[in-house]
């Protein structure tokens, strides 16, 4: 009677931390959603009920009086395209550490490590130099090209640790069937390695989509502002327009948390191979 | 047959190397240079003064206040976030119904721009509307609210906070994963002895896991130190720089006061830091490894 009482106080106590981690989790962003949805002159009052007729006010203002949809189609491309390039450039190097025999592999993961620790502020200025002498300010390029370098790292890690599983008595027949070493990535580990290619697209992917002081650098104009820059400078002169900011925010947010909810197995494994397996 | 294989892997690992050193470690060698210099363009200045940039920081108190800024931020909210994220890695790491769910949901807030949640925090921690406030006042702990982002004391906490709530799923996953890897016979061969919960965690899980907690002080140390995004948004530095990180004040000097060279100083000394940081860290996961 006593060890059943006590496992079930052991479980109620498991579901109490469980259902508390899920609030802290949550209720920033519930409380977010709360306030997208009130209408400006209910956003001052407590307690935070649920708004007496909720609004999409400010859905609309922030699509209709800012143009917050061109800073949503910015993010889109800089993020899509710095997957593209930091993928394909990564998954060619991380192949070549993986099963190609030459001198100084190591020491190309340990300097791919080593980009991955140092702090963004220690290149910027030079970088944003070399980027006024382009002519690259204010322009995809001149985010891509920074975004594809600084995520490179990742990339090359969580490929490198997909392909080294890979067998390589499978790269020694096709050699053997008169495959070059270029076409054996491209026909045969390219296929195999799909699910990790996808794992690292993700990551990559929400790395430039969060990316903040080299756009917030390297970009002027208004036109240009990515979904971080817009969200910094949001304010207006005055006053904090509290209901567009929480409405902007989960515009953001939502598709991050869908991307999450979807693929979180794909996530956490790529998170921990990244970062532990190496 | 192998030798062959050097043509094509150059040639495969060139793209990656081309821009590693063009866009990564020639800019680095690059602010070395620029922070020997004295430097603001808009008034056409720049001639070199050597280590002047370096005299000066030295007897900078701003600087140094930003680096004990820096410091005190990474130390408190890095140990939090161990602490907090071994919790949520052991409570996870047991199987139960909607395990799935419950690792998804705690994945959101490591997912969220840095800059989105920090406005999030921001309407927390609003005196006059927050929900902060409000909840503390309901449950008795306080009196009146408080003025979070106003308070020289307070502030600090508060961007701690934020940096806790955000990246202590992050910890937790390498955690969990440490977890998943030690096996389970080891655990059932202790109860058998009649080890206690208490024991068991403390001669078996905690060692297990003790290169995983490295490598996670390790990247959370890091991070941290360099943070910019969440301070830039929540406090801008204020009030009366009590929240200036290292990254904040270089950003500052270099794209606000417009000095490229000393700027460039704060910023290769905030590298040089990291660099410190994270050769301890390796020498320390590698004894790890290998006592």
């Amino acid at each position: 009677m006593g060890s059943r009482i006590r496992r079930l106080a052991r479980r109620s106590i498991f579901w109490a931390l469980l259902a508390g981690l899920a609030t802290f989790c949550l209720l920033p962003f519930l409380w977010q959603l709360l306030t997208s949805l009130t209408p400006t002159s209910e956003i001052s009052t407590l307690p935070p009920l649920f708004p007496t007729r909720p609004v999409l006010d400010h859905y609309l203002a922030i699509f209709q009086d800012r143009p917050f949809g061109r800073f949503i189609l910015n993010s889109v491309i800089v993020a899509s395209l710095t997957t593209v390039s930091c993928l394909s450039i990564g998954s060619l190097a991380a192949f070549a550490i993986a099963k190609l025999q030459f001198r100084g592999r190591n020491l190309l993961l340990f300097l791919a490590l080593s980009i991955s620790m140092f702090p963004p502020i220690a290149a910027v200025s030079p970088l944003y130099l070399i980027i006024r002498i382009l002519g690259w300010r204010d322009t995809y390029a001149g985010l891509v090209v920074p975004y594809t370098t600084f995520a490179l790292p990742l990339a090359i890690w969580i490929l490198w640790s997909v392909f080294r599983d890979i067998s390589d008595e499978l790269y020694l027949a096709a050699l053997v069937d008169g495959c070059t070493p270029f076409q054996v990535f491209v026909r045969i580990f390219l296929p195999l390695a799909a699910p990790g290619i996808g794992t690292a697209a993700i990551l990559v992917f929400i790395f430039a989509w969060n990316e903040f002081l080299y756009a917030l650098t390297f970009t002027s104009s208004e036109a240009m502002r990515t979904i971080p820059v817009s969200i910094a400078l949001f304010p207006g002169l005055h006053e904090v327009p509290w209901g567009e900011m929480a409405a902007a925010t989960i515009v953001v947010t939502t598709p991050l948390i869908l991307l999450i909810l979807f693929f979180q197995r794909r996530i956490v494994s790529g998170l921990t191979a990244g970062s532990v397996k190496g | 047959m192998r030798k062959d294989e050097i043509r094509p892997a150059l040639l495969m690992i060139l793209p990656a190397c081309l821009f590693i050193g063009v866009v990564a470690i020639f800019p680095i060698l690059n602010a070395f240079r620029i922070s020997l210099d004295r430097r603001m363009p808009v008034f056409g200045i720049s001639y070199f003064v050597g280590l002047d940039n370096y005299r000066f920081l030295l007897q900078d108190p701003r600087f140094w206040q930003s680096f004990l800024n820096t410091a005190y931020f990474s130390l408190l909210s890095v140990s939090l976030e161990l602490a907090l994220g071994l919790l949520l890695a052991i409570l996870l790491h047991g199987s139960f119904r909607g395990r799935g769910l419950f690792r998804a949901v705690v994945l959101i807030p490591w997912a969220i721009p840095t800059v989105v949640s920090a406005r999030m925090w921001e309407w927390i921690l609003n005196p006059d509307f927050g929900l902060l406030n409000y909840l503390l006042q309901q449950i008795g702990l306080l009196s009146s609210p408080l003025n979070w982002l106003g308070d020289r004391v307070l502030a600090m906490h508060a961007l701690i906070m934020a940096d806790v709530w955000k990246t202590s799923p992050f910890v937790a996953l390498i955690l969990l994963a440490g977890l998943q890897m030690i096996p389970e016979e080891l655990y059932e061969a202790a109860r058998v002895d009649g080890a206690g919960g208490w024991q068991i965690f403390r001669r078996i899980t905690f060692p297990l896991l003790l290169p995983f907690i490295l490598i996670a002080f390790l990247f959370r140390t890091l991070d941290a130190f360099r943070i910019f995004d969440l301070v830039y948004v929540l406090t801008g530095g204020g009030p009366a720089n009590t929240t200036e990180t290292l990254s904040l004040y270089a950003y500052k000097l270099l794209f606000q006061t417009l000095q490229f060279g000393y700027g460039s100083a704060v910023a290769v000394a905030t590298f040089l830091t990291v660099l410190l940081i994270s050769t301890v860290c390796i020498l320390l996961v590698k004894r790890q490894h290998h006592g």
